[in-house]
């Protein structure tokens, strides 16, 4: 069994900082982190890998530095890293994005055809939650999103069957391979490397592609030429420019703190005074 | 598992400057870090003194992450609503290959990480000594991590795991460090605007300036502050010895509210924005506190040794030099085809001994003890403050009377024999 697991560099979103003359982002010091939603899908691909067998190659599309990324997936157990890279990608949107993954993995299953691939729900910094679906479409994968549990793999039947969360419930959903899964957050925990995975991951050779590598020979469809999505406007949101009034509770009981929240709340609010007084009854 | 020539525990100056020198020369080194990345976990006000970097990286202003050099150091002894002070401006520190630099050192720890990687050394993250691993004879031959399969052998161990040095400890190699021997610092750091900040301090691009400040601002606790120039921002910060933080019930953070608040400082950051706040201990023993630095299998470097010179503000540099001198103490035996004994790691104490890392411990040992005693601290920071006042206040008043006045305040305050005194302490911790 083949596994490809499409991961993504992206900055700390918890540690990014605005700057404050330019309104730019500051990515200056911002560590890079896997995305975090792309680590259940590995660490599923893990485990099918190590209750079939078969191998997981991990790809990422970015610039020299998503390595880092890269090894640390090598270091959780995945087999096999290929740095999708070349300036010709650069200003990729999500669209050119998956046509370029679209072509790597097909290139990919030339020399070992791939039965599974596996991307995050969404990333962190992007949050469209496109490129997964995208891929699928151009490869003609069946296409299984938030996923929270495998229930069964038939290799030798060629289907899988798994539970996805829908709005109002579960649903079980069988299909044929390949598939491509984007994992629920939350459905598993990544391991903890061990220190042969550790070692191996940070001397192991990484396989570095560029558009010619991966077979891309239509750039129009690919980086800035192949993204229709413009973005118009970066800003930075207003802080609240209402500073927070700081009521004195010295020597008052819980009920009387109680009550003075309510008043001044409602001092400031009129409807809401109502609204509780209407739901107290 | 393999075995490797050296282990070299923590990712800081130290750590970096032993791991890379001997990977420079050949030998088979794994650098074990605990942190996410190499450099999260170190703290520094900072500046980075050349000279040391350059005997490692000579190269290393090419491409390492620099905010400015300094070209004007400032001594301040503050007193509550002002200071005297001293600056020395030049501009031959606008000179080729300039001496000191601030610099951030989340920046600057990614590139010297960068430079070990490329040096050839195995470089393992996010994974935790968890204790030195010894044979029947006594000899550390390797370490303990958290990984599964995580026991690995070398021919010798370097400690480089900071200030507490846990690792030495548990190994029964040092002793716990003292509260009286350590101080805590705080810090934060502030954006500003490149020309605010640069019309701020009266320098140009590239130009720094360093501010160290002692006086009653450490309200009788033995400790300085400091502020320092980046690019676009300031580093701020404040320390005092842990015991007196004990004694005192103060805490660090008002200290620094207080720094920021001094009037002669609250004007150089208004405007700022906090980008970073980091605390660290720092353990300014001295020469007295140093605890054994090699034995069997293990050499001691930066942090973990205590190699800091609280009198200049110097700590990276004689953590990088005995890293230095570690590594190659190491590749000399190993040359030589010498185990790393107790007896042939010796000649790591003794290159200690001939560099300026123990000369000038050595000649600041009195000084801890000096900062014991308040009258350093409050007494004359005050009256050196009124002199000035008295002096410079235009008021009818004659010159010879206030004189007069401003001395009898040092004689009343510490007595004819306890200035002799003090003048000769000072002079026997200084000279």
């Amino acid at each position: 069994m083949h596994i490809v697991v499409c991961i993504k560099q992206v900055p700390d979103s918890a540690q990014i900082r605005v700057h404050p003359v330019t309104n730019t982002i500051m990515r200056q010091g911002v560590p890079a982190i896997i995305n975090p939603y792309d680590l259940f899908s590995l660490e599923e691909a893990l485990r099918l890998k190590d209750q079939f067998g078969g191998k997981v190659t991990v790809i990422t599309m970015g610039p020299p530095q998503a390595e880092d990324a890269l090894r640390k997936a090598l270091s959780f157990g995945a087999d096999e890293a290929i740095l999708l890279t070349d300036r010709a990608f650069a200003g990729a949107d999500t669209l050119a994005t998956s046509c370029a993954l679209a072509q790597a993995l097909r290139q990919i299953g030339e020399k070992e055809p791939v039965d599974l691939v596996f991307t995050g729900k969404q990333t962190i910094d992007g949050d469209t939650a496109q490129v997964g679906p995208g891929v699928a479409k151009r490869l003609d994968l069946q296409l299984l999103t938030y996923v929270a549990k495998i229930d069964e793999l038939d290799l030798a039947g060629r289907t899988i069957t798994v539970q996805r969360r829908a709005e109002g419930g579960v649903q079980v959903l069988k299909t044929r391979l390949p598939a491509l899964i984007t994992m629920l957050e939350g459905t598993n925990e990544m391991r903890f490397a061990t220190m042969t995975d550790m070692f191996r991951a940070a001397r192991s050779p990484l396989t570095v592609w560029n558009k010619d590598d991966a077979g891309i020979t239509d750039i129009s469809k690919i980086g800035l030429k192949g993204s229709p999505t413009v973005v118009s406007k970066v800003f930075a949101p207003k802080p609240k420019s209402v500073p927070a009034q700081m009521l004195d509770i010295g020597g008052k009981s819980q009920t009387e703190i109680a009550d003075l929240i309510i008043d001044t709340l409602s001092a400031k609010h009129a409807p809401l005074y109502g609204e509780l007084f209407d739901r107290a009854l | 598992m393999e075995k490797f020539d050296v282990i070299v525990v923590g990712a800081g100056a130290a750590g970096n400057a032993a791991t890379y020198t001997l990977a420079k020369a050949g030998l088979n080194v794994l650098q074990i870090e605990r942190g996410e990345t190499s450099g999260t976990k170190n703290v520094q006000g900072a500046i980075l003194y050349a000279d040391a970097l350059e005997r490692i990286i000579p190269d290393f202003r090419d491409d390492a992450p620099l905010e400015r050099h300094i070209v004007e150091q400032r001594i301040w002894i503050m007193e509550d609503k002002s200071h005297v002070g001293t600056h020395y401006r030049s501009d031959s520190f606008n000179e080729e290959r300039p001496n000191r630099y601030t610099i951030l050192r989340a920046q600057f720890d990614k590139w010297f990480s960068g430079k070990v990687r490329e040096s050839g050394a195995l470089v393992i993250n996010e994974t935790t000594v968890l204790e030195l691993l010894k044979n029947d004879a006594g000899r550390i031959v390797g370490v303990r991590t958290d990984r599964v399969g995580g026991d690995i052998y070398a021919d010798a161990v370097i400690l480089a795991d900071g200030v507490n040095s846990l690792l030495a400890r548990k190994a029964g190699l040092r002793e716990e460090i003292e509260a009286r021997n350590v101080a805590l610092a705080v810090k934060e750091v502030h954006f500003l605007p490149q020309d605010v900040l640069e019309s701020r301090f009266n320098i140009q691009e590239e130009e720094g300036v360093v501010i160290e400040i002692a006086g009653t601002i450490t309200r009788g606790m033995a400790g300085t502050a400091f502020l320092y120039t980046n690019r676009e921002s300031v580093a701020i910060g404040i320390g005092c010895m842990l015991e007196d933080f004990k004694g005192s019930g103060v805490s660090p953070y008002t200290l620094l509210e207080d720094l920021k608040n001094h009037p002669s400082i609250k004007s150089l950051i208004a405007g700022g924005e906090v980008k970073e706040y980091a605390a660290h201990l720092i353990p300014e023993g001295g020469y007295k506190a140093l605890p054994k630095l090699a034995g069997d299998g293990w050499l001691m470097v930066g942090d973990s040794a205590g190699f800091v010179n609280a009198v200049h503000r110097e700590g990276s540099n004689l953590a990088m030099t005995s890293g230095r001198l570690a590594a190659e103490t190491l590749i000399a035996l190993k040359t030589a085809g010498k185990p790393a004994t107790a007896a042939n790691l010796q000649a790591y104490v003794e290159a200690l001994n001939d560099s300026f890392v123990m000369k000038d411990l050595r000649k600041y040992q009195h000084v801890p003890a000096l900062l014991e005693e308040k009258q350093f601290l409050t007494t004359y920071p005050t009256l050196l403050n009124r002199a000035a006042e008295t002096m410079l206040r235009v008021d009818g008043v004659d010159k010879k009377t206030k004189q007069r006045s401003a001395l009898g305040a040092f004689v009343q305050d510490r007595s004819l024999f306890g200035l002799m005194k003090d003048t000769y302490k000072l002079w026997r911790a200084f000279r």
